[in-house]
């Protein structure tokens, strides 16, 4: 029989803990699979990342905004901290964001951030899925990936929209008539869609308590699920890679998730949440204290939404007006850049790897991803839509940069609706032209070398620059032709070891610097050979 | 054991992890093994131990952590302690949102670059691979799994083709089950745009059948009525129904704009409107009334610009001719400005002598 002691053994208890543990839930395979899970590693994989964290700190601010904000239309008189609006009739919604914007010791900063975080989220996705597209990343196996992205957009967009609606400001419900002008431009039944929503006529009393439920219960339930499914295909399907030493297109080469991948992404989360705080603390945004309340009859210039709502907002300014009458009936232009738009260029990407596929006749499975040079069709397509994008992104803001810049404000609109249509194709054939271009220049170094700057005179008088080699040479020193293997091709001296590694240290050197490599054929110059350098005075 | 031979990694046997001789990052191999992983670089950043570069690295790291602990002391001092009142002025608390920004972003950046500068200078160096497996010729398995799938299809299918009266059962106990989940949501929400004598699409604040049957006076956001003069020469005026509540957004469709036009212009404008049935005789003298609100989107149309006589919304820059019965010149507005019939009371106060002849506020399928 054991002896029992008095103290309990400390060392011992860890490892009991972990075996009661497994064997209740038979975790060390699973588990040491994850520990062990190779991650590929590229600055352009953390954009994606950016947006993941956003979204934790919006939950996280978003919860504190909550136990403050009163999502009522009931009226009543401003009585706060805010003397500029004091007596003013206002709804609980537009008080209770003023009282924590003026009175909640910290309030005015938790509600920076998050309207920060909230435009951080939705560039980073943008960023985000045009690295997906422009490497190719979304081809098979990982459309289904894409089409969630695609979604968790449209999502952001709708938490955006419900979310800077709620203040009930002169600003978002200016945004709301207009989306209640949107719902009405519906064919057939967008009188029964709009009085739906709202409860009877625009703006009624329930339209802030619907988009607040909506904006803190369904859309973010929504996006928590798709992000989850999204994360966890990325875990099961594997990340993608680019094409380099070693690499294949059935393996990944990189780092296992712990210690070091999981440390960086520890610490990028804290860079992304310092950007956030500062971002918060440093630059004001949406101050609704200066819109006032929102009436009907009062708007004014540079009325712009959050950014990525301009797009829209621009197509809505740009759309020529014309009425599609039908009878006793008719469809508003309003229709088609806001509904039909905004549905057809939040969707029809999705089906965008299957018509490549398809056009490509490619089937296979592709882990490896592609130079964007190296796919000149692609980039010309994604440079078409981001064109497009930005320029309806611009157009958003017509007004006011036709009131900075002193241009006619019906120039703007026509240099909108021209760029529209004209921008995109030329955007299309300089990106094509540009690959081509670049392509050229990669067979260029790896046919001849790279460029060393040095020139040489020959016997004959003539001058030549020398290349350097990037493989073996023939007999006669030229080199020998190397195929292109889908990766950068250096093409700077010092990109093939040409310089001497950097010597750590700050104001002296920490260490011997290393060994500079040695080419055989030129062996470096002794020490002992070496002059100090002087001015030449005695 | 001939495992244990670290300078063979290509070719990895399985090993006895139970094996006392291993050293634990044998048995960490071993797992690496398992998961198809093979450690092609595992080897520090520095040379030898404690090497000068290390220390100088340790050294930064933890600096920065001081910084962070720092910062956020600094940020818990300023959010206790700093005045953070808002007071009209310039004042020490409107420093307080910056302060709190600055401390926790330094605090956050710092303890980010810690962790960053641990994991990317300190840890070792490695480069692992791991095999995919993605793309494989079918197995076994996907063969058994579709079996057995369309096994259990045919169980329950073969069930109700063989019973139908099952069949009929299901199909009429389910569906209205479906309906059921449907009926509170759609029922609860829909809402007839129609459902009046009077429907709100179609009539605003100064429709006398909502005012006894009276003219409604034309009042400003105060509720005072308005008299002619009130209204300089070339002046405009933003007007609401003189109904309770008339100014709020219960009326957000009611906002009127109410222009007092240059003899010339209005001249013009009357010519312009006799000439069009619905606006027939609804000026008053130099007076015209239009909606406020743009048959756009429902912005308000709320730019006067006096010299051309333009009405611009400045949401979607619609622009309207005043002096042609609010015809929209540019923009994507497709329909006029509705025109309210203006006319005087007994008192000498602007009334409205019926409500809007046109629909006011953004267009829609079945306006009239």
């Amino acid at each position: 029989m054991k002896r029992r002691t008095g103290k309990a053994d400390l060392q011992q208890a860890p490892v009991t803990f972990a075996k009661g543990v497994d064997e209740r839930f038979q975790a060390s395979t699973p588990l040491r699979a994850l520990l062990n899970k190779v991650f590929p590693d590229h600055w352009s994989f953390l954009l994606g990342e950016i947006a993941l964290f956003s979204f934790i700190i919006l939950l996280l601010t978003g919860v504190f905004l909550t136990l403050f904000f009163d999502p009522s239309m009931t009226e009543t008189a401003y009585e706060g901290a805010y003397p500029a609006l004091r007596g003013t009739e206002m709804s609980q919604a537009y008080a209770s964001s003023l009282h924590l914007s003026f009175e909640v010791r910290g309030g005015l900063f938790m509600r920076q951030m998050h309207h920060w975080a909230a435009l951080l989220f939705m560039a980073s996705i943008v960023v985000h899925m045009l690295r997906i597209f422009f490497t190719g990343a979304y081809r098979k196996p990982r459309e289904t990936n894409w089409v969630i992205g695609m979604a968790l957009f449209l999502l952001g967009f709708l938490a955006g929209f419900t979310g800077y609606s709620l203040p009930d400001d002169g600003l978002s419900g200016t945004g709301l008539r207009i989306a209640s002008a949107i719902m009405l431009s519906i064919p057939v039944v967008g009188t029964w869609v709009s009085a739906s929503i709202f409860g009877g006529e625009f703006p009624g009393h329930l339209i802030i308590g619907r988009f607040y439920i909506a904006h803190v219960l369904l859309i973010p339930g929504g996006l928590l699920a798709l992000i989850s499914v999204h994360l966890g295909l990325v875990f099961k399907q594997k990340h993608t890679q680019w094409p380099g030493p070693m690499r294949t297109n059935t393996n990944v080469v990189g780092e296992r998730m712990f210690p070091r991948y999981a440390l960086k992404q520890g610490g990028f989360f804290m860079a992304v949440f310092g950007t956030v705080a500062l971002l918060a603390g440093l630059f004001q945004i949406n101050p609704i204290w200066l819109f006032g309340p929102y009436r009907a009859a009062e708007v004014s210039s540079a009325s712009q939404p959050d950014w990525y709502v301009m797009f829209m907002d621009g197509l809505v300014r740009l759309m020529p007006n014309w009425q599609i009458y039908i009878g006793d009936y008719s469809i508003p232009p309003l229709f088609w850049p806001a509904v039909v738009g905004l549905g057809f260029f939040t969707t029809a990407p999705m089906a965008w790897p299957w018509l490549e596929a398809r056009k490509t006749g490619d089937k296979r499975i592709h882990n490896l991803l592609e130079r964007p040079r190296d796919n000149p069709e692609r980039v010309g397509i994604g440079s078409m839509a981001v064109t497009f994008f930005l320029w309806a992104t611009i157009s958003g803001a017509n007004d006011v940069i036709a009131d900075k810049f002193h241009i006619s404000l019906n120039a703007m609109t026509w240099a909108g609706r021209i760029g529209l249509i004209v921008l995109p194709a030329l955007a299309y054939f300089i990106a094509v032209r540009v690959c081509l271009g670049l392509q050229q220049h990669d067979r260029e170094v790896l046919a001849h070398g790279v460029e060393t700057g040095i020139i040489r005179r020959l016997p004959n008088g003539q001058f030549m620059e020398v290349h350097q080699p990037l493989g073996p040479v023939d007999d006669h020193g030229h080199p020998l032709p190397i195929e292109y293997g889908g990766w950068v091709v250096p093409k700077k001296m010092n990109r093939v070891g040409a310089l001497a590694p950097a010597v750590k240290g700050f104001f002296f050197p920490v260490e011997k610097p290393s060994e500079a490599p040695v080419s055989p054929g030129m062996p470096p110059i002794s020490g002992d050979t070496r002059e100090e350098i002087t001015s030449g005075r005695k | 054991m001939t495992t244990l031979h670290h300078d063979a990694p290509d070719a990895p046997e399985p090993v006895d992890v139970h094996d006392p001789r291993l050293t634990r990052l044998d048995v960490v191999k071993e797992g690496l093994r398992r998961d198809e992983i093979e450690l092609v670089t595992y080897e520090s950043q520095f040379q030898g131990t404690n090497s000068k570069a290390e220390k100088r690295v340790v050294r930064n790291i933890a600096l920065l952590f001081i910084i962070a602990g720092l910062a956020a002391f600094a940020f818990l001092a300023f959010y206790i302690f700093w005045p953070w009142r808002f007071q009209l002025g310039h004042t020490a608390g409107d420093y307080f949102t910056p302060l709190l920004g600055i401390t926790l972003g330094i605090s956050l950046f710092a303890v980010g670059f810690a962790i960053l500068a641990w994991a990317k200078k300190l840890l070792p160096h490695e480069v692992s691979i791991q095999a995919r497996h993605d793309g494989m010729p079918p197995t076994d398995e996907q063969k058994i799994t579709g079996q057995t799938m369309i096994f259990v299809g045919d169980e329950l299918n073969q069930g109700v083709q063989r019973r139908p009266l099952l069949k009929g059962a299901i199909g009429f106990g389910l569906a209205p089950i479906g309906l059921v989940a449907a009926a509170p949501l759609i029922g609860g929400l829909i809402e007839n745009p129609h459902k009046a004598d009077q429907p709100d699409l179609f009539t605003t604040g100064f429709s006398p059948v909502k005012n006894g049957g009276n003219q409604v006076r034309l009042t400003r956001d105060d509720g005072t009525p308005i008299r002619p003069e009130d209204v300089s020469t070339g002046g405009q005026m933003t007007v609401y129904p003189g109904v309770p509540h008339g100014a709020t957004n219960e009326y957000a469709d009611s906002p009127t704009l109410l222009i007092h036009l240059r003899s010339d212009d209005a001249e013009e404008t009357r010519r312009n409107a006799d000439g069009d049935r619905r606006n027939r005789g609804s000026m008053w003298g130099d007076y015209v009334a239009y909606s406020k609100i743009c048959t756009h989107a429902g912005c308000p149309a709320s730019l006067y610009e006096q010299q051309t006589n333009r009405l611009l919304c400045p949401c979607h820059q619609s622009q309207f001719q005043i002096t042609r019965n609010a015809q929209p010149i540019f923009g994507p507005a497709t329909r006029r400005l509705p025109m309210l019939p203006l006319g005087v009371d007994e008192e000498g106060y602007f009334v409205a002598t019926s409500d809007f002849k046109d629909t006011v506020g953004p267009d829609f399928w079945e306006r009239p």
